[in-house]
């Protein structure tokens, strides 16, 4: 069996946390969160895990249900306590994006005019304030111009250029932004620049498929999942094979 | 130590035009129905909704309840959007104050400590500040720092569901989570709960440990027993979402004529009109939800 597109941007987001020690981890959406379980049990056996409902988890829950069917408790966390987990910096996020510009900014909220709307979205949800509590990495599964813009309609997450006028205090930190073609992280300067395609993606994909220049001098191939990772893909973290609904084995 | 037990038409008299209401829950799960019911039938117009918003902000829009919403978010959870929320938002029908969910639960933070504002992080170098001309930063008197001053959120009213609650007012919920229902209480002038059932005040801790008991009788105004009064959010352990009827409710609300077929199914009659009609629903459309019970 060769290894799918959505298993290789599984084991990109579980790199992502690689280094974040004993924090929450938070992820929004399919690949993500096998992302953050898969860390867990292979890198960063420190990392917390939550049910995305009112409890911590010792390990990953059993495939695709919650703690109520038979994971190990280890924590009680309603939303009360989530804010204050936030404000404390002890965790790290991977959040969608519907628009992302060249420094970071992330927009979830709406199109058009915040006044009146061309098309409502989810709205800012927690997007302000995590990315000047804690680590904000974001996660892209169709990778296009249409997210990649020149300029955001609603500055939900803030970019790097808002943070670097002093706008956003000292503990924001973005990290990278994995798509289903690519990882992309921060130059010096802040702007999003290629740090690797991914297998069987030509740079130039990346490329046209971006809003703004991107720098792609340095960029590498990304990482395949070893036969471990894979393993506890398919057989533990995933058997029915969600993460192929949200990117395509054939993309 | 009177009784503060309340039919839904006697409820619905203490909300006038104009108020402020915060309505406790969080998305589609644990919202006070019920009560909304009963103002969808009342006269009362002009309402400014505050909420970490589920069906409730629809309903009330599609009635013409709405003049100002704020909120942290406005989801159906299983659904990511209500229909009619959007409709209100794209034709700019009500006013908005959209907020971070941590600056909105510090919003209601202040108000219930009696304070204009609290500092928070959380907006700073975000268009929240932008959309919300009115938010301020405030310089920190110890440090070299700026944080976003989140105005209070007091509320005229507060409208909570939870599983149980005594005759007088003390307020017992059984699910994993209490959402900032104790919050929404301590903000508000007054406090109006829905609840499963009303038991003596003895019985309280027949089953469930004194934690459970999340806000006293100090913040409760008036109690409703309303059973299945969440419905169709979520009171766990007493019974999940209804997903068929949410799914439905969220298919009529996308088409004008199909919305009106649905009001005048399980809207124009009373409460009891609304869980009858709810029932032959499922006899009709789909195997009713087990509950988690």
């Amino acid at each position: 069996m060769t290894v799918t597109r959505a298993e290789i941007c599984a084991v990109a987001c579980a790199d992502a946390w690689r280094d974040s020690g004993e924090v929450l981890a938070h992820a929004v959406g399919v690949v993500p969160t096998i992302g953050a379980r898969l860390a867990r049990l292979t890198h960063n056996p420190d990392l917390v895990l939550s049910d995305g409902e009112a409890f911590l988890l010792a390990g990953p829950p059993p495939a695709g249900a919650t703690a109520e069917d038979g994971g190990v408790i280890e924590g009680w966390i309603p939303f009360g306590r989530i804010f204050d987990i936030v404000a404390s910096g002890r965790r790290h996020s991977m959040m969608g994006a519907s628009q992302l510009d060249r420094y970071g900014n992330q927009n979830i909220s709406l199109i058009g005019d915040w006044r009146r709307p061309k098309r409502q979205l989810i709205g800012v949800r927690g997007a302000p304030g995590n990315t000047v509590n804690h680590r904000t990495d974001y996660w892209v599964p169709r990778h296009s111009v249409k997210v990649f813009v020149d300029r955001v309609d609603v500055v939900c997450g803030v970019g790097h250029d808002r943070a670097r006028a002093g706008g956003a205090g000292r503990f924001h930190d973005l990290g990278v932004v994995i798509t289903d073609l690519a990882v992309l992280d921060y130059d010096a300067a802040g702007r999003l620049r290629l740090r690797s395609a991914h297998p069987g993606v030509a740079v130039a994909d990346v490329v046209r498929n971006t809003g703004f220049e991107l720098d792609t001098t340095g960029a590498t191939t990304t990482r395949l999942p070893t036969a471990e990772e894979l393993r506890l893909i398919r057989e533990v973290l995933d058997p029915a094979g969600s993460r192929d609904q949200e990117v395509r084995p054939s993309s | 130590m009177a009784g503060k037990t309340l039919t839904l038409d006697e409820f619905a008299t203490r909300v006038t035009s104009g108020m402020t209401i915060g309505i406790g829950g969080w998305g589609s799960r644990r919202k006070p129905m019920a009560l909304v019911r009963a103002l969808l039938r009342s006269p009362v117009t002009d309402l400014t909704v505050v909420t970490l918003g589920g069906p409730e902000v629809g309903l009330l829009c599609a009635a013409g309840k709405v003049r100002k919403l704020v909120y942290g978010f406005v989801s159906l959870d299983s659904i990511p959007l209500d229909p009619h929320f959007r409709a209100a938002r794209e034709s700019g029908a009500v006013e908005t104050a959209e907020y971070d969910e941590g600056m909105f639960v510090t919003g209601l933070r202040a108000a219930a400590n009696r304070l204009s504002f609290l500092p928070i992080r959380a907006g700073l170098g975000s268009d929240v500040l932008t959309m919300n001309p009115g938010l301020r930063t405030v310089a920190s008197p110890y440090a070299d720092e700026e944080y976003v001053a989140m105005p209070a959120l007091p509320l005229d009213v507060a409208l909570v569901h939870v599983n149980r609650a005594d005759p007088v007012g003390n307020v017992q919920y059984l699910g994993p989570d209490p959402y900032f229902d104790d919050l929404y209480a301590m903000a508000a002038g007054a406090c109006y709960v829905s609840c499963e059932e009303i038991v003596p005040t003895g019985r309280l801790l027949d089953h469930a440990p004194a934690q459970t008991l999340l806000f006293s009788r100090m913040y409760t105004t008036g109690v409703v027993e309303t059973p299945r009064g969440a419905h169709f959010t979520s009171c766990v352990p007493d019974y999940d979402r209804d997903e068929a009827f949410q799914a439905h409710y969220a298919a009529a609300a996308k088409d004008p004529e199909a919305w009106q077929g649905f009001a005048r199914t399980f809207l124009d009659g009373g409460e009891q009109d609304y869980q009858a009609a709810v029932a032959r629903f499922h006899d009709h459309a789909a195997p009713r939800q087990e509950s988690r019970a």
